[in-house]
């Protein structure tokens, strides 16, 4: 970090500004525009698979041509190629969607300015995080061209399958190592971040919820991700080097017995994979909190209510999630005294979920909300992540599960927490940054012609999952479960769910188009075009490298909107006393 | 830090050393004793703590150090221990517990 | 305006730490859970499978490791002698130090390659037996760790070391951020021996 010693004032070139910069706002949007491009592309394979579940064995129209007589002969899907759209989806959803956007980010962009600090602690590691993360989505993605495709055994890359499956496999954990490194240098960069560089007089309890919600999820993705790390290590020995970590003894394939020392357990790798994937989930929730609670307060001009409590409820939520990951492997056969244990703790971790929500719907009573595309988004959050709170009860309950498990409505159950939850909160944020990011304003129109046409398909999708879930019908099938008698009732479903995905997909075309064409408006926004509190509304727009013309600094709480003794109705973080009492 | 401090940190050193190096020896020493499974491993576990503990306290300084990363090493070291024993628990139903 | 990371080498007041001694510690404290995963599935394996091969069953040699133990451990002791010396401003003495330390190292993996070539010699494979993948991934990624010292090592004796000229201070923080993470190597070796090959 020798170089950071003096000042810059000589232009950088191209390359160093924009490409391999380590100022963390170019990192953070570098990682946000990498993380939308994703979730685009993961959004587009579940819309093929929707096609083959609306029309199964039916050729798709128009496209159906481009992608070749292996993955579709005449336009009609293969079973193969299902379950590679189906593994890719949600692993590029989560590992390379949702997180980087939420975490590096978000993270990256706001967190130092949020605490008054000129860059990220390790700002050349920062850099590097995000190339390991950029190496990983391309060997993810490379892996769609390899002649047998990519990765198939589902998100959760289930032994002895996983084991077996094709090469794809092997590019899937490589990917996901160069994911977990990324990861890792990202969360020691954000904790030494938060406790080193806060600007004077901003205490742990003045930092923005969003600032401790990073905090705790950068805890979660630096202890949770080793074990994946391990896992995957293991599982890339029995691919390459012939161990039997994870594969039982006298397995038998397709009739054959399969030469092995054998002697593994395929258990040892849902323990694994399920030791980081739960954690994983708070991950993906958190950010999202943080980033709702920023826009309700700044948009109901209220204080949050109950700040300390929900600080507290993250801290707890964090720690306790990292007992909870058997709920997930009920049906592995596990004793009772041991589900007992899980069904307990995961009661247990319902409770700080649901503080932080109530605290968020009460800080809505008395405000005086502004409902702008920001608002309309947290605002959705709420309900959205409350079905997905609340039908995951009965999931984290043994007797129920035996039901559910493996069911579209588990499906339904953790995209309502991910999708109209997370990547809702996640558009809010868009909303509520891009003008410290860019200087200017997003259109407020084609926001809401974003915001209403996305909430009602979003609900259109999910909705009937639960409804073919609680029917019976199983998760994972080529022909969506038409075989089966008990699933009848429930098949018409699947062409509302197709059509609201491609209706949700036409929703994005308002965003697409304002996120760019926003652009190239006159950079009009000012510093603090919300008229919030918090330390980023102090730098300039956008800010330059250093973040702030003078160190600022913190004299009070986080959300002081309609301070009784001031005159207008926010009173910053940044502003000082005197100057306070004097428009008071 | 004085060079007096210096010294006397360099004494504690040596004396670690040789103290790691004695139950290296006993360690190895025990394990041909060919014990009972269970006593080996409680033993050995036991004097492989003591050794990991007094590299953590002397060489890392960990017994002088700040407290905020007490509280780091102490919450991974709870999480490590899930790691380690509620997947063997879980599976309890299910294992051979004899060595 | 100036881009100035606070406390890359100076202590801040409150928190009494700069910036490298956390990170390095964080980074710790995700090895340890990585290591722990590890020893979490030697445990499942173990008490999993009817019968667990000891191991001189596949002629594991205890004096080799024994001495590997004593080689690890006196690097670990030179290393923090090396820092030792850096506060008593003694370039000379931190020379000799932390070239013991890389020393070590280099004689660790060549212990450890006699031992892996005496493995593969007797056709005992990581796919022979799950005792012996156990083997060869834990010994593997501990080696990987005790490589990756050395570079740091051997950075910090010859390129690095003109550093000290420049920031005595930053330069000495990193020998000790080094000196951190080759403990824990050290650390890790000390419950893979028993574990591997005595238990």
């Amino acid at each position: 970090m020798s170089d950071t010693g003096h000042d810059h004032h000589e232009e950088l070139g191209f390359w160093r500004k924009y490409v391999f910069s380590v100022d963390h706002k170019v990192i953070g949007i570098q990682y946000s525009v990498t993380g939308l491009l994703f979730l685009l592309f993961g959004f587009s394979l579940m819309m093929l698979m929707r096609w083959q579940l609306a029309y199964p064995g039916q050729p798709l129209p128009i496209l159906g041509g481009l992608f070749g007589p292996t993955r579709m002969p005449g336009g009609i899907m293969t079973p193969d190629f299902y379950n590679q759209l189906g593994a890719m989806h949600g692993t590029i959803m989560v590992f390379l969607g949702v997180v980087p956007l939420a975490v590096g980010g978000f993270g990256n962009f706001v967190v130092p300015l949020q605490i008054g600090a000129p860059d990220m602690a390790f700002p050349r590691m920062n850099m590097m995080s995000y190339w390991l993360y950029f190496v990983g989505g391309v060997v993810m993605f490379g892996s769609f061209f390899l002649p047998e495709g990519p990765a198939q055994s589902g998100w959760t890359s289930y032994p002895p399958l996983s084991n077996l499956a094709s090469e794809g496999q092997t590019w899937w954990l490589v990917g996901m190592l160069f994911l977990i490194f990324s990861s890792l240098l990202g969360a020691v960069n954000f904790i030494t971040t938060i406790i080193q560089l806060r600007a004077d007089g901003l205490t742990f309890f003045r930092m923005p919820f969003f600032v401790w919600a990073q905090f705790v999820t950068s805890f979660l993705l630096l202890l949770a991700f080793p074990p994946l790390q391990a896992a995957g290590t293991f599982q890339l020995m029995d691919r390459l080097a012939g161990t039997s970590f994870f594969m039982p003894e006298g397995l038998v394939v397709s009739g054959q017995v399969q030469e092995l020392a054998g002697g593994g357990s395929p258990i040892l790798w849902q323990h694994l994979f399920w030791f980081l994937a739960h954690p994983e989930v708070y991950v993906l929730v958190l950010p999202a909190m943080g980033i709702v609670a920023e826009v309700i307060a700044n948009n109901t001009r209220k204080p949050l209510w109950g700040y300390k409590s929900m600080v507290y409820a993250t801290v707890f939520l964090g720690f306790m999630s990292f007992i909870v990951w058997a709920h997930h492997m009920y049906l592995t056969g596990m004793g009772t005294a041991m589900s007992s244990f899980f069904q307990t703790t995961t009661m247990i971790i319902s409770i700080p979920s649901v503080v932080i929500l109530t605290a968020l719907i009460l800080s809505l009573w008395g405000g005086s909300i502004r409902f702008t595309t920001p608002m309309l988004f947290a605002l959705a959050f709420l309900p959205m992540f409350g079905i997905g709170g609340l039908t995951g009860l009965p999931l984290g309950l043994s007797a129920p599960d035996i039901h559910l498990h493996d069911t579209y409505y588990v499906i339904g159950h953790f995209h309502y927490v991910v999708a109209p939850g997370t990547i809702f909160a996640l558009f809010a944020g868009i909303y509520y940054w891009y003008p410290k990011a860019t200087g200017r304003q997003m259109s407020s129109f084609l926001g809401k012609l974003h915001f209403w046409p996305s909430f009602i398909f979003i609900n259109g999708i999910f909705a009937p999952m639960l409804i073919q879930g609680m029917a019976g019908m199983q998760r994972r099938l080529y022909d969506g479960g038409m075989i089966y008698g008990h699933s009848q009732d429930v098949l018409h479903w699947h062409k509302v769910i197709s059509f609201c995905a491609w209706g949700l997909f036409l929703a994005q075309i308002p965003f697409i188009i304002n996120f760019f064409g926003s652009l190239r408006k006159p950079k009009e926004a000012g510093n603090n075009p919300w008229q919030a509190t918090t330390l980023e509304w102090a730098a300039p727009s956008p800010p330059p490298h250093g973040n702030f013309a003078t160190e600022p600094v913190v004299y009070r709480d986080p959300y002081e909107y309609s301070h009784p003794d001031h005159g207008e109705d926010y009173l910053p973080q940044f502003q000082p006393d005197a100057v306070a009492a004097k428009s008071a | 830090m004085s060079h007096e401090d210096i010294d006397h940190h360099v004494r504690i050193y040596m004396r670690v050393f040789a103290a790691l190096v004695v139950l290296t020896i006993v360690t190895v020493g025990v394990s041909y004793l060919h014990l009972a499974p269970g006593p080996a491993l409680a033993l050995g576990l036991t004097i492989a703590l003591i050794k990991g503990s007094l590299v953590a306290c002397y060489f890392m300084h960990l017994i002088s150090e700040k407290k905020m990363l007490l509280w780091v090493m102490a919450i991974s070291l709870v999480f490590f221990f899930f790691e380690l024993l509620i997947p063997m628990v879980t599976e309890g139903n299910n294992l051979h517990m004899g060595a | 305006m100036s881009s100035v990371i606070p406390y890359t080498v100076e202590k801040r007041p409150d928190t009494g730490l700069n910036n490298v001694k956390i990170g390095i510690w964080l980074f710790l404290a995700s090895e340890v859970m990585l290591f722990g995963a590890l020893f979490g599935g030697y445990i499942l394996l173990r008490v999993g499978s009817t019968e667990w091969p000891h191991g001189s069953d596949f002629g594991l040699s205890v004096p080799l490791a024994f001495v590997n133990t004593l080689v690890l451990i006196s690097s670990s002791v030179t290393m923090v002698m090396a820092w030792a010396s850096l506060m008593r401003k003694d370039t000379r003495k931190y020379k000799i130090y932390m070239f013991l330390t890389v020393l070590g190292g280099v004689g660790f993996m060549v212990i450890k390659s006699i031992e892996y070539s005496a493995k593969f010699s007797h056709h005992y494979y990581p796919e022979t037996h799950n005792f012996l993948a156990l083997y060869f991934t834990l010994t593997g990624l501990h080696a990987l760790h005790v490589v990756a010292g050395m570079v740091v090592n051997a950075y910090l004796l010859w390129p690095g070391f003109k550093m000290w000229e420049t920031n005595p201070q930053q330069f000495t923080n990193r020998v000790e951020s080094a000196g951190l993470f080759w403990h824990f190597v050290d650390l890790v070796w000390i419950f893979l021996f028993p574990v591997l090959y005595l238990l």
